[in-house]
């Protein structure tokens, strides 16, 4: 590479290396991020897949030798025969996560499309509080929440975990800034042809709104799956944890040894759906995320 | 006309809102019962003496002179919060910046590599404990302990997760680990947002490389998204409890990962001193908010 550069200017020679060396610097800062990003979810992948005598072996093992999915199988079958099984875990993360993202699309869409296409009085406070309501966590009500849901004695229920975390700021947050940018006019031709409010909204502004609703589905999915805390206040008996919750249980308490295996298989099943969910709408997600300054 | 205005006025009121009112009914009442009405109820049950068996009695802010005062605990777990936020909060958001600015300098594999940058913040704290645990786990067969041991740094395992010096520091790790993505996407799209044509004309007026462009044009368009990354590394650093618990245990070893949630939860919900623990809540509430607001002034859009 030297040898060829003698031959050339000594200016464009400088430039020509400078712009090299930072291209291999910023593939090599990229390399590292992916590395420290991905080598715990590596680690995660290996020990699921891992035998028994493998998890256990000394010096420690990161990459898998004899890969093997008997502590999936194990997961799922033999622990079926304790009192709760494990599949239901999954049916009872996935029920109140599916059911709570539907219910939060279907709201705060509405909601967004009623506040910007329709500006009805009071519409601008009502904003500010939305914002202002973005700057807490939802920790500070969860008090009050558990007061309301036990007060309508819904504690221990699936509706504990999905009514309080519908009409969530963030997720309207998100719409209402993508409906600003809809036009009207396509609206507003809708309804010179007759069609009732309600069909405007259903069969014209959804569709154009597909990026918003579906980046907050895919976040609301992420936060709801992977919630811990809701579940812990709320749910006690066995039969209807979910998976977060399940898994401090599996992986806690007597007979740890015999089943880190299962919980190896246990942990990956409960983290790649959100991840799994993020690959398959990114580009959505990315058009939406355009739109998501705050404008003080 | 004046006073036919005056006469249907109600009547125009409603025609002209009710549409607007009748979408956003359902998020409304979502919103005020388990959103806004709830801050106030809290706020209410924090001057209070609250069990949810006998009705609540008023006792000023008896709980609040409790809480700074005598709670020695609570303090523990002020400071245990404030020193995670102040490290994991600036790292993770400088870090997801520092990620989508170099996702935009290259070509090839950028969806790959968001990929890659923002799995960890999908991933449930909870869950991926039973893996830090493992890498972090204090005899020889610990990832970490090995490492070390190996390469003759330590001569004996250290109890990551049960010494109450190393405890959050390894918390830290996690969470920064977890939330080094959390804003990447706001971010990348605010740097997607900025119209080539700017750089174009920056280099006209003199611009010579990437820092400068970031410094002089990039950052000033950015604000709202940097606004936005912000409030949510707020909320995300103060609020933290998963991960703590998991890793940590509660209580955890001499409360060196108690955190203000903790101390929440403990109160709420194992003692159900409500209107004590709704004193928690408030505080967590005033520390996030006034930071919220604060960032709102920073990022002030003067354009």
């Amino acid at each position: 590479m030297t040898a060829k550069a003698v031959y050339k200017p000594r200016r464009f020679k400088f430039r020509l290396r400078r712009l090299s060396f930072s291209r291999f610097m910023l593939y090599l800062l990229l390399t590292a991020l992916v590395v420290i990003a991905g080598l715990p979810l590596f680690a995660m992948v290996c020990r699921s897949l891992m035998p028994l005598d493998e998890l256990y072996i000394y010096p420690p093992r990161l990459i898998v030798h004899r890969p093997t999915l008997r502590n999936f199988s194990d997961l799922l079958t033999s622990l079926s025969s304790s009192t709760v099984p494990f599949t239901r875990y999954i049916f009872n993360s996935l029920f109140t996560t599916v059911v709570t993202v539907l219910a939060s699309v279907m709201v705060c869409c509405m909601g967004a499309y009623g506040l910007v296409k329709h500006k009805p009085a009071g519409s601008g406070v009502i904003f500010a509080v939305v914002v202002a309501a973005l700057s807490f966590s939802t920790h500070v009500t969860q008090i009050p929440n558990y007061l309301v849901v036990n007060g309508l004695g819904l504690v221990n229920s699936y509706w504990a975990l999905i009514i309080p975390k519908i009409a969530v700021a963030y997720n309207f947050f998100l719409v209402k800034q993508f409906c600003e940018q809809l036009p009207d006019s396509i609206l507003e031709a809708a309804r010179i042809d007759g069609a009732k409010e309600f069909r405007v909204f259903w069969t014209i502004a959804m569709p154009l709104l597909k990026p918003a609703w579906t980046t907050l589905a895919v976040f609301s999915f992420v936060n709801n799956w992977n919630d811990y805390f809701s579940p812990l206040i709320f749910i006690s008996s066995n039969a209807l944890k979910t998976l977060p919750l399940a898994l401090q249980t599996l992986s806690g308490g007597a007979g740890v040894v015999a089943r880190a295996g299962t919980v190896g298989a246990a942990t990956f099943l409960t983290t790649l759906p959100s991840i799994l969910v993020f690959a398959i709408m990114r580009g959505k997600v990315m058009e939406t995320m355009s739109f998501s300054g705050i404008k003080s | 006309m004046q006073a036919a205005v005056k006469k249907s006025g109600f009547k125009e009121w409603m025609r002209k809102n009710a549409t607007g009112y009748a979408f956003m009914l359902p998020f409304l009442i979502l919103f005020a019962v388990f959103v806004i009405v709830p801050v106030a109820v809290a706020m209410y049950y924090s001057l209070t003496n609250y069990n949810m068996i006998q009705p609540a009695r008023f006792v000023g802010l008896s709980n609040y002179s409790q809480l700074i005062l005598d709670d020695d605990v609570f303090l523990i777990s002020l400071k245990n919060t404030m020193v995670f936020a102040v490290i994991t909060g600036p790292i993770g958001y400088f870090a997801s910046f520092l990620m989508a600015w170099l996702i935009t300098l290259v070509k090839k594999g950028r969806g790959f590599f968001s990929l890659m940058f923002y799995a960890p913040s999908l991933t449930s704290g909870v869950a991926m404990a039973n893996i830090w645990l493992i890498l972090f786990s204090g005899d020889r067969y610990g990832y970490i302990n090995n490492l070390l041991l190996r390469a003759g740094l330590i001569l004996e395992p250290i109890l990551w997760t049960k010494d109450a010096t190393y405890v959050l520091p390894v918390i830290m790790i996690i969470s920064v680990w977890m939330s080094m993505g959390t804003g990447f996407l706001v971010f990348l799209a605010g740097l997607q947002n900025v119209d080539p044509a700017m750089y174009e004309a920056a280099r006209v007026d003199g611009i010579k490389n990437k820092f400068q462009e970031l410094r002089f044009i990039t950052l000033p368009m950015m604000k709202p998204q940097m606004l936005f990354g912000a409030i949510n590394a707020i909320v995300g650093a103060f609020g933290v409890f998963d991960v703590a618990t998991a890793v940590a245990g509660m209580p955890s070893p001499n409360y060196a990962a108690h955190t203000i949630v903790a101390h929440l939860y403990d109160y709420a919900f194992t003692r159900f001193n409500m209107g004590y623990a709704s004193a928690v809540a408030m505080a967590l509430f005033v520390i996030t908010f006034t930071l919220g607001r604060i960032c709102m002034h920073v990022f002030k859009d003067n354009t």
